[in-house]
């Protein structure tokens, strides 16, 4: 009972992400009708927002500081970073501490402004054009996204440290009554999964509960009618690729003290996050959602040792097993609707 | 005993009866027209006889046999052509390609590899569609791209394609509509031309009384789903069921 | 000529011209010249060449014609490659069989793989492929076949390479510390002849020209598929698959074929990989590698004939040449303007060059999407609809749409 429970939570923090990019991309699919093959470079870049401003945070001059001396017994050069002299040094200290959180404000702004152009000045002349080329264009636009961000920040991961608060772990089984030491839970994954359920709770009261929403949900039903009532569709459409796009940035963003950015890691869970589509069934919000919990926690399971030890290397090719099984079995995914995309 | 044998149709969509309890017999030779006011069921019915839709309950019978449960390509292979209401031709091939398709399929089935054969080679499927876009008036147009025509030649070209393949049935949905008067009279002189001179049953959906009446000699009037009356088009025209449940709203 | 028509026949000829003296061709610069970094004629780049111009053509039978966008033909490949690798381990060093199995072997692979993807269409059967792909990645990459029955079957992050102490049954016995090669009866894939002209220097190399006669053979055989009825029936299924069914035809078995053809190329470029080079890692499997592919055939031209050779020429030139390009070259290019003006060009042109080439390739496969679908082949008859038009006023048609079977 124990080790499911540990396993059920190990896959929540991966899952939670799986989650959030297929939701933007179910977003995209449904309103739009364009396959975003771009959409795990704006995952990428949300991290990235993480890194900069924790770069722009750090950013420091060199002062000499008497009272300390270098081996040489010359005074020390110390750097400083400029929030120090800004805010004073304790809360300057706790603003980088805090930077990856801080960064959601950072990134809200710039995903918007990023899904908005990629919007604008790309998508928009694809939707007419075959699901083939939306893919193909997408997928170079990836390409692009990924490479400046190596060019800019390197190959190797950047780590970017949960503040102190959220480092260490706590021992959940305890909390429920199990024998101690046995789940073990680190702080940030719980911090993670509460962040993402509170962004999924958020888009879809956002959905449900504004005028704007509904137009969208009517538009994702049926495209045409809603352009017939004369509302002006592609501008509400225009803004849910924005959202669609802070939803990914934001996954990123928070992702990075779990596993520490890299400028691949938007096309690792962009398959991922398709396959997950896919099963949840395309054009499903809540089917995107419950499928990216349910394939992290499969993960999950398939990488308890003792089922490696049964079958190695399981844990790397489950989601697509199930994937294709459910693909076979039921064509639609797990709660796809008749007519999307059926061609 | 007719060719076509509809029995006892029904089809639900969730909620909504789209057919209930058609009965349908179309006779050998004729030309039999289906018509009714818009959500009568006529699609959904046609859809039933070429494989698209499975009726829920009921039986269609093509020359003694059961369609039902068989795929489009199968059902069209026992005889039944189909032209669509927006013309269904290659529009990335050229119209000489169009035609030799379904030549290819009537000799060859559903599937056969030619993968090293030249195609232009094929003298016999090269004659016999040049010889079928003679007939239907277009050899000139034989190197256009089929998506540059006119929608009146798709039209044309699409009724050959299906002619092509010598269907003992020939199935239209709404050929005409969207048409200019001038190139709905040529459709209804060429269909005319068609059932005098082929060995062929004609069945027809249409909205244009124009077109039914120029054509058909016999019609089913279809309302809700159901069959209302089934008679020759002269008492159609005077049957005042008729009148009230659809001739009557359009006129 | 070979039962094909006059302009094809032109076609084959250039094509047989060119490989022949690519040699000659690819090197028009003099050796120590400052252009001689642009020349391509060396045997490995050479042998890419034209091993992935046979990738991108099989490709083009299943894309270009039906129009079913695989995102996993790489796997295939793989496949190819670590057949060759296991036949040159257990048979002989000799080439022939490590082909003939990796085109099997990849055959069957993608027929297994295909009767699956294709019972669905669309962005479906894409995602389809990427995820057996991806598993296939998985499976050769984590060994887990070779794990659960306790041997080696692709030899995980390693990869596999022939090993003196490998069977070979066929083979006379190596000695210790000796490297297997790779060879055509006797003939070593890395022998080469040198020839040097004034300060020009050619090399001729036998693996490149086995290559390329296994590519002229793969491009005259899908001249032949364009021109079949096979090939047309694939068209269809790409032009209107609705009128398909309602024609009598079944769609299916044309597009498994199609898919099982453009996976037997993909496993002949696998198998030629590993006979020039002797060695197979799950690298070449990753589904960018994929990506790689369609990039090729999209940028030369999808559905047509001569479009995927171009294609895959220029990418593996780019990508040779484009990576050889550094701060330094850059510093030399631009050392004529003033030292700001030059910093910035450097930093701009920077971007594009060196590791960082794969911008250069996103960026232009991404203006061909966008402006010119048909690819290289669109763009030359844009190109000669403009030239004839001046000449011709009355043409109004300009028609610039590419022939599907150019």
């Amino acid at each position: 009972m124990d080790a499911i429970i540990l396993q059920i939570l190990n896959g929540l923090d991966k899952g939670s992400a799986y989650a959030l990019i297929a939701l933007g991309l179910t977003l995209i699919f449904g309103t739009l009708g364009v396959v975003n093959f771009a959409h795990g470079a704006l995952f990428m870049i949300g991290a990235f927002c993480a890194v900069t401003l924790n770069k722009i945070l750090t950013l420091s001059h060199t002062v000499i500081d008497p009272t300390k001396t270098d081996f040489l017994g010359n005074p020390a050069k110390i750097q400083v970073p400029y929030v120090y002299d800004i805010f004073g040094e304790s809360a300057g200290a706790s603003i980088i501490d805090w930077s990856v959180p801080l960064a959601i404000f950072f990134a809200i702004p710039v995903m918007i402004a990023i899904g908005f152009i990629m919007e604008r000045g790309l998508i928009k002349h694809f939707y007419k054009r075959p699901h083939a080329d939306q893919i193909l264009v997408t997928f170079g636009l990836a390409i692009v996204l990924q490479e400046v961000i190596k060019y800019y920040y390197g190959a190797n991961p950047i780590p970017t440290p949960a503040p102190a608060a959220f480092k260490g772990s706590f021992d959940f089984g305890a909390m429920l009554g199990f024998d101690p030491n046995v789940i073990i839970y680190p702080y940030w994954r719980l911090v993670y999964f509460c962040f993402a359920a509170l962004i999924i709770g958020a888009v879809f009261a956002f959905l449900q509960f504004t005028t704007f929403g509904m137009v969208v949900r009517a538009g994702m039903a049926d495209r045409e009618t809603v352009g017939l009532l004369g509302i002006d569709i592609d501008k509400r459409f225009t803004i849910m690729f924005g959202l669609a796009a802070a939803v990914a940035g934001l996954a990123g963003v928070m992702y990075g003290p779990i596993n520490a950015p890299n400028y691949h890691m938007g096309m690792d869970f962009l398959v991922l996050s398709f396959v997950v589509v896919v099963v949840g069934g395309m054009g499903s919000l809540p089917g995107a959602v419950a499928a990216g919990f349910l394939l992290g926690i499969l993960e999950s399971f398939a990488s308890m040792r003792e089922v490696i030890a049964f079958i190695p290397g399981i844990n790397q090719v489950i989601i697509y097993l199930v994937a294709i099984i459910i693909l076979l079995t039921r064509p639609r995914g797990l709660m796809g609707r008749k007519g999307v995309m059926e061609d | 005993m007719g060719i076509l044998e509809v029995k006892g149709v029904n089809k639900r969509f969730g909620g909504l009866q789209a057919l209930g309890d058609v009965n349908l017999s179309v006779k050998e030779n004729s030309v039999h027209a289906i018509i009714g006011p818009n959500g009568a069921g006529k699609s959904t019915l046609l859809n039933c006889l070429v494989g698209k839709l499975i009726p829920d309950t009921g039986s269609v019978m093509f020359n003694g046999q059961s369609v039902l449960g068989r795929k489009p390509y199968e059902i069209n292979q026992m005889g039944i052509s189909r032209v669509f209401q927006t013309p269904e031709i290659f529009g990335d091939l050229t119209v000489r390609e169009n035609m030799m398709i379904p030549i290819f399929a009537k000799r060859d089935g559903a599937f056969r590899m030619h993968a090293i054969k030249d195609m232009l080679k094929e003298r016999e499927i090269v004659d016999a569609a040049d010889h079928m876009l003679e007939e239907m008036n277009m050899a000139d147009k034989h190197g256009m791209h089929a998506s540059s025509m006119s929608r009146g030649d798709k039209r044309r070209l699409e009724i050959g394609m299906c002619l092509a393949q010598e269907p003992k049935l020939l199935l239209l949905d709404e050929p005409t509509a969207g048409m200019a008067r001038a190139d709905t009279n040529n459709t209804i002189d060429l269909l005319k031309q068609i059932s005098d001179e082929r060995d062929i049953t004609i069945a027809i959906i249409e909205h244009d009384m124009h077109v039914v009446f120029s054509l058909a000699n016999r019609i089913t009037v279809l309302a809700q789903g159901t069959p209302l009356v089934e008679d020759d088009p002269e008492n159609i025209k005077g049957n005042p069921k008729v009148r009230e449940a659809y001739l009557g709203e359009t006129a | 000529m070979f039962g094909l028509n006059k302009q094809d026949t032109t076609l084959l000829i250039v094509v047989a011209i060119l490989a022949l003296f690519a040699p000659f061709i690819l090197n028009p610069f003099p050796e120590g010249s400052a252009m001689a970094q642009f020349n391509a004629g060396y045997p490995d780049l050479m042998q890419r060449f034209v091993i992935f111009g046979i990738f991108a053509i099989g490709f083009n039978i299943l894309f270009g014609l039906t129009g079913y966008l695989s995102f996993g033909h790489a796997a295939f490949l793989g496949v190819g490659s670590y057949a060759a690798i296991w036949m040159m381990k257990l048979l002989t060093m000799n080439v022939i069989p490590a082909i003939i199995i990796s085109v099997i072997v990849a055959g069957l692979i993608s027929f297994l793989v295909g009767w699956i993807s294709l019972r669905r269409s669309g962005i479906y059967f894409s995602i389809l492929t990427l995820a057996f792909a991806m598993m296939m990645y998985q499976l050769a990459y984590s060994d887990l076949f070779g794990q659960l029955f306790g041997g080696v079957l692709t030899g995980g992050e390693t990869g596999l390479q022939p090993k003196v102490s490998d069977p070979r049954i066929l083979d006379a016995a190596l000695a210790e510390g000796a490297t297997p090669k790779a060879h055509l009866f006797g003939l070593e894939m890395g022998a080469s002849h040198k020839m040097n002209v004034g300060a020009w220097s050619f090399t001729f190399n036998a693996g490149y020209y086995i290559a390329a006669a296994a590519m002229l053979a793969a491009f005259y055989l899908s001249i032949r598929i364009f021109r079949s009825p096979f090939g047309m029936m694939l068209r269809s299924v790409k032009s209107n698959q609705h009128r398909l069914n309602y024609t009598g035809l079944n769609p299916k078995p044309y597009t498994l074929a199609a898919f099982v053809i453009s996976g037997m190329y993909a496993g002949l470029a696998g198998g030629l990989l590993v006979a020039m080079d002797t060695q197979v890692g799950a690298e070449r499997m990753f589904w960018t590698a994929s990506g790689e592919v369609v990039i090729m055939t999209i940028l030369g031209g999808a559905g047509t004939l001569i479009g995927p050779v171009l294609g895959s020429g220029l990418l593996k030139y780019m990508e040779n040449i484009l990576s050889k390009i550094n701060k330094s070259v850059l510093e030399s290019w631009f050392s004529f303007m003033p030292d700001g003006l030059s910093d910035f060009f450097i930093a701009i042109t920077n971007l594009f060059v060196g590791k960082q080439w794969h911008i250069t390739t996103g960026v232009i496969f991404m203006l061909v999407i966008i402006f010119v679908p048909g690819g290289l082949v669109e763009l030359g008859k844009r190109i000669g609809a403009r030239f004839s038009r001046k000449k011709e006023p009355n043409n109004t048609d300009g028609s610039a749409k590419a022939e599907p079977a150019e």
